[in-house]
């Protein structure tokens, strides 16, 4: 089987999965929601103030929330599991582009519904080509945390505290994918270029997915 | 002939402390060898080593004619077939669900998939989600995944713990096909009586030591 079909099939299955546990829309999303909502009530009816916070708050609860997507599906991986995998010929690489494209579909899915309620919740006066900026930014985001969440679920495999340990790692490296996702929708709004924001995402998630393909078989076999 | 697995003074140490030590042990192609010992001798160590998963940390060897200590154990490993204690089965999968899994990843036919599920007797209940399967439905998952991977190497550890009758003949049928396509089975278990039945040699392995039982 071709390293793309091993990755597809990966993929595949691990959205049947999702689907059937639903954790993420469920579960993550009715939360994260729930979490926009706090700072609306806790500023009564300050209005301005409320608009002009909503899309850092969206940020803020997309790397809190979207770090617990995208850890769930190295979490729920067994030791029998990746021991079959390996069994099969399956290129460990082939099993990090997999997860990627599935964690990546389910952590986009959840972004982009997380803001529209903000949306909702906040009122936020988006500048013009706002729209097509969060797409964009998202899509990154969705692509570097998924990366970096792969990552950290395959350096923990077989440790106790593996989610806690995993956090500390994802948290600090998502900086970059955190501030050139807030910066591009201000630089927007103070009619600056988005470009640098834009590439500084694009630089981090092909790092991370250089990094990725590269250490999936050493990390692998050494995590057994 | 070629052995199919060759240990020569091998040794496996996890976390600083010696699990096998001067292990040497040798497989022909049409051998069934068993291996029998106490909870704790190393068995589960010796079949994880035997699967390329884990790696020696003295001595030398190979399986399937790979060196255990190199990068080559990466093309023989789909040749290695293992029943381990746990089944490896995706619980939010369906039984079949499973096996299209397996057969898609291993490159093969996914029309193979229904005559297998029948020989293993789960032709109507292969639509049963795998966490709401017995242990015994699992296993023969697995036993249809071997049938249709078709191992050069097969490991069976404890694979017939808790099974009924007609599941053991199943594993027993497994074997058999592995023996007439030229391959080698090593088997580990408790059960010195299905050992000295099934076996061509069985050794005892006690301390992480492994010796000649008969």
């Amino acid at each position: 089987m071709s390293f793309w079909n091993q990755s597809l099939e990966i993929a595949r299955v691990d959205l049947r999965v999702e689907r059937r546990l639903g954790d993420t829309l469920r579960i993550v999303l009715p939360f994260a929601v729930v979490a926009l909502m706090v700072f609306p009530l806790s500023l009564g009816i300050e209005l301005a103030t409320i608009s002009r916070i909503g899309p850092a708050v969206f940020w803020a609860l997309g790397i809190l929330f979207g770090m617990q997507v995208a850890l769930r599906l190295s979490a729920a991986d067994t030791q029998e599991r990746r021991d079959l995998h390996a069994l099969l010929g399956v290129d460990p690489a082939a099993r990090f582009v997999g997860r990627v494209l599935s964690g990546g579909v389910l952590m986009l899915a959840f972004l982009v519904v997380l803001f529209i309620a903000m949306v909702l919740i906040y009122g936020p006066t988006l500048p013009s080509g706002s729209w097509s900026t969060v797409l964009l930014g998202t899509v990154l985001f969705s692509i570097g945390l998924t990366e970096l969440g792969t990552l950290a679920g395959e350096i923990t495999a077989g440790l106790r505290n593996r989610t806690a340990l995993a956090s500390l790692i994802v948290a600090p490296l998502a900086l970059p994918l955190v501030i050139g996702a807030s910066q591009s929708l201000e630089a927007l709004s103070r009619g600056a270029g988005i470009l640098p924001w834009v590439l500084l995402m694009l630089a981090t998630d092909l790092a991370l997915a250089v990094i990725g393909v590269g250490m999936a078989r050493p990390l692998e076999e050494a995590t057994r | 002939m070629d052995p199919l697995v060759h240990l020569e003074n091998a040794g496996v140490s996890l976390g600083g402390k010696p699990i096998l030590r001067h292990v040497d042990f040798s497989l022909q192609p049409g051998q069934v060898a068993g291996i029998a010992g106490p909870n704790g001798s190393g068995k589960t160590t010796l079949i994880r080593l035997l699967t390329t998963l884990l790696r020696i940390s003295e001595g030398a060897g190979s399986v399937l004619g790979a060196d255990v200590t190199s990068d080559e154990v990466f093309t023989v490993r789909p040749s290695i077939g293992m029943i381990g204690h746990n089944p490896a089965l995706i619980d939010e999968l369906t039984l079949r669900e499973n096996l299209v899994h397996v057969v898609r990843l291993a490159g093969l036919a996914e029309e193979r998939v229904d005559p297998v599920l029948d020989v293993v007797g789960l032709d109507e209940a292969s639509d049963r989600r795998a966490d709401a399967s017995s242990f015994g439905m699992r296993r023969r998952i697995e036993v249809a995944h071997l049938l249709l991977t078709r191992p050069r190497l097969l490991l069976l550890d404890e694979a017939t713990s808790g099974l009924d009758n007609s599941a053991r003949e199943l594993i027993d049928a497994l074997k058999d096909r592995t023996i007439a396509d030229g391959g080698g089975v090593v088997m580990v278990s408790h059960d010195h009586q299905r050992l000295d039945a099934s076996c061509d040699e069985v050794m005892a392995l006690s301390s992480g030591r492994l010796e000649s039982a008969r």
